[in-house]
């Protein structure tokens, strides 16, 4: 009887995903509800963790409760910690959540709610959490190792070498490109300004407060931490309400850019923990609470979605970015389907904490569910928008024209209405001069978290809180990853160079820590700076650098996990990595090409040197020449890389098939848990 | 000593003990993501007291561990 319930169980609750799939997919003309696209999501969740997680975890994996995780046979009560299965997962879900999931979607669209949604709910399923779950499971199985070890053991030389260059890569690029969302949320905006810079003494304050008043007490300090933060966002409104006191915060993209600099190397070069430990516990306090907030917003408030399911720039004309759907909406999305960075994260403290094999599949499949359902919510935040809004906000003046008369003209003659008055007025109610040309997507998720927000909670009287509130979230959240990433990459840089000269490789000679700081901050400095400007407001171009640069992460950790499956004997199941990986290949090989050599200037980094070019020569446009084949360079060799490490797979499991080459996994010896009663 | 839950529990409704553990599971998710956890445990491995110089010592210690963990996009 309980057998035959639970199948009914199952079969209503497919039955009721596709009924939300359907709706939301085959809906046209005619506004939906979000509620359709959260039990489209769930649904989808619920039936892939029961189903395909389980059948991974069973047939491909073979999970073992029996083997002792590093967790328990290393024990050191430092980094290797047999923990709870739901504190890991909170830990993880907590690494792995970043800005990408919300900016993606937010950018994505702009080609209506349906491909990106699609995406989000099947990438994540068949994709990204099967890649999170298999990388964690083989790090378990290898002393917690991280991937570039992992690369380098079951793949070969090319491979550790190549997963190497990828991940500072995408640090590299990743930080680019959160520092111009940063920047363009925050030009002009003495409020955001103000209450950004007010993070970092408060930061300070906590460092200090931490260490000699209340030593170890993280969560008391970020509680104080927060409500100094929202008494800065208030201040703020004073402040931007001051003329003498807004002028000082009132900033152009540039001198932001150069502030941000500046602070990404005082961060990787200042103690830990002064300010980059105190800004990351404040940080993941806010972050956990508003993203649980949206999720109640959201639920509570049932919004409506303005955008309609396909828009008129599925065809590659779209103001946000350009390109069709294949490839760029998937490169667009990146993190909220499948991020190479978790990979990372999955090979680094998870493992280590882990206390029984099978708990692998909660954290690393689970956690990732958990993160492409911010992205749904991210999806929604900005399909809220009426369409013409949403276009005005994410449009870059090189696209629709800077005078606001122009753009909006612009934007109503794609279908899409809106007026300069709209959105003066709606400038006005979130505290703003303008929001023409806010692009990033920052802004225009802001925009639509505010009206979540405050249609549930306030009203319009706090509009503006709200949206500051947003803002400075996603700002916070940008700036921890990068004056963490700024300082991860050097310690990177530190090491490959300590190859060639010993004392750079020392990680606390302060001569090695400035120079190799300066060299990480110049390298994503450059990309940030050609991002400000780009007439073309910098995301067409960095955002799907930092896309492909993710997916093929990607690449190289489902490669690794192909690989081992391979290894292991169980090539007939090696299609849960090889197809998802053979997808990400397609897509991010042929944006690649055709952010290389696509002869429309909007797409192809080529093209538009080409077109620059052709106009009368100048300081400026050398410059923007210059970044254009910068771009095209960083693209082929991250392509060239990633080509590599496949060649170099594909013979090594010609070979093991072939028995020409040995077939063993560097796994670590089987022990017997003390912990298998409890399973 | 904290008691056994399951004899804690007894004689209340179920959806108390449930929320309860569903507490405790936050609490033990906050303390672990905000090295409280971690903390304590540096204070039970070295016999030693919360104090400012205990805290720099396991910030010391951790300094590493803490300054080479990315956070994620």
């Amino acid at each position: 009887m309980a057998k035959f319930l639970r199948i009914l169980l199952w079969l209503c609750i497919a039955a009721l995903g596709a009924l939300a799939l359907a709706t939301i997919a085959l809906h046209r003309g005619e506004q939906i509800n979000a509620m359709w696209l959260v039990l489209a999501a769930f649904c989808t969740y619920a039936l892939g963790y029961r189903f395909y997680s389980r059948f991974i975890a069973a047939k491909v994996l073979g999970l073992d409760g029996q083997r002792a995780t590093p967790a328990e046979r290393l024990e050191n009560s430092r980094d290797f910690v047999p923990t709870n299965k739901w504190v890991v997962f909170g830990h993880h879900f907590a690494a792995i959540a970043g800005p990408g999931p919300l900016i993606g979607p937010v950018l994505a669209a702009q080609l209506g709610y349906l491909p990106g949604t699609l995406w989000i709910l099947l990438g994540a399923v068949f994709a990204g959490c099967v890649q999170d779950f298999v990388i964690l499971l083989f790090s378990v199985r290898r002393d917690g190792k991280s991937l570039t070890e992992m690369a380098r053991q079951e793949v070969g030389r090319v491979g550790g070498f190549v997963a190497y260059v990828a991940i500072l890569s995408i640090i590299v690029i990743l930080l680019g490109a959160g520092a111009l969302i940063v920047v363009n949320a925050l030009k002009a905006s003495p409020w955001g300004v103000f209450t950004i810079a007010m993070t970092i003494p408060i930061a300070l304050l906590m460092g200090v407060y931490l260490r000699s008043i209340r030593p170890g007490k993280v969560f008391e300090s970020s509680v104080l931490g927060f409500v100094l933060v929202m008494l800065a966002i208030w201040g703020g409104q004073w402040v931007s309400q001051t003329p003498s006191l807004a002028r000082w915060f009132t900033l152009a993209a540039p001198t932001l850019a150069i502030a941000i600099m500046l602070y990404g190397f005082a961060a990787s070069a200042l103690p830990v923990w002064l300010l980059l430990a105190p800004r990351d516990y404040l940080s993941t306090f806010v972050k956990l609470g508003t993203i649980g907030l949206l999720a109640v917003g959201i639920l509570a408030l049932r919004p409506t979605l303005h955008m309609p399911a396909l828009t008129r720039f599925v065809d590659g004309s779209g103001p946000v970015f350009a390109g069709k759907i294949f490839p760029f909406a998937f490169i667009t999305i990146a993190c909220g389907a499948v991020s190479g960075f978790h990979s990372l994260i999955s090979s680094g403290t998870t493992p280590k904490m882990i206390r029984r094999e099978p708990e692998t599949r909660m954290v690393g499949y689970g956690a990732m569910m958990a993160e492409s359902m911010v992205a749904v919510m991210a999806m929604i935040a900005a399909c809220v928008l009426q369409p013409g809004t949403y276009f005005a906000i994410n449009s870059p003046a090189g696209v629709v024209g800077a005078a606001p008369e122009t753009a909006a003209a612009t934007i109503s003659s794609w279908g899409f209405p809106v007026t300069a008055e709209g959105m003066h007025a709606i400038a006005q109610s979130v505290g703003e001069q303008t929001l023409f040309n806010r692009t990033g997507g920052a802004p225009a998720f802001a925009v639509g978290m505010a009206h979540i927000f405050s249609s549930s909670l306030g009203g319009q009287a706090v509009m503006a809180i709200w949206y500051h509130f947003a803002i400075m979230f996603e700002a916070l959240f940008i700036l921890t990853t990068l004056d963490a990433g700024t300082r991860v990459g050097r310690f990177m840089i530190q090491e490959a160079l300590g190859h060639l000269w010993k004392p750079i490789g020392r990680t606390s000679w302060y001569p090695s820590i400035l120079a190799t700081s300066g060299l990480m901050v110049a390298a994503w400095g450059c990309f940030l700076w050609q991002g400000v400007k780009d007439p073309l407001g910098g995301i067409n171009s960095l955002w799907p650098l930092f896309g492909i640069s993710n997916q093929l992460l990607a690449t190289v950790a489902l490669c690794v996990a192909t690989t081992i499956i391979v290894k292991m004997g169980r090539a007939r199941l090696a299609a849960v990595t090889l197809v998802p990986l053979l997808w990400l290949v397609a897509v991010t090989f042929t944006a690649s090409w055709h952010k290389m050599f696509d002869p429309n200037p909007r797409i192809g980094f080529l093209a538009h040197a080409r077109m620059l070019a052709s106009l009368p020569p100048s300081h400026e446009l050398a410059h923007l020449i210059f970044n254009d084949r910068l771009d095209a360079l960083v693209t082929g060799i991250l392509m060239t890389l990633v080509a590599l490490i496949l060649v170099e797979s594909l013979f090594l499991w010609i070979g093991v098939l072939a028995g020409r080459k040995e077939a063993a996994v560097k796994e670590s010896p089987f022990v017997l848990t003390r912990f298998a009663e409890e399973g | 000593m904290r008691t056994d839950p399951k004899i804690r529990g007894r004689g209340r409704p179920r959806y108390t003990n449930w929320l309860r553990e569903l507490a405790d599971v936050f609490v033990r998710v906050i303390r672990e993501i905000f090295d409280e956890s971690a903390y304590a445990r540096f204070l039970s491995r070295t016999q030693t007291q919360s104090s400012p110089q205990a805290y720099a010592a396991f910030r010391r210690e951790n300094e590493s561990l803490k300054a080479r963990r990315p956070r994620c996009c």
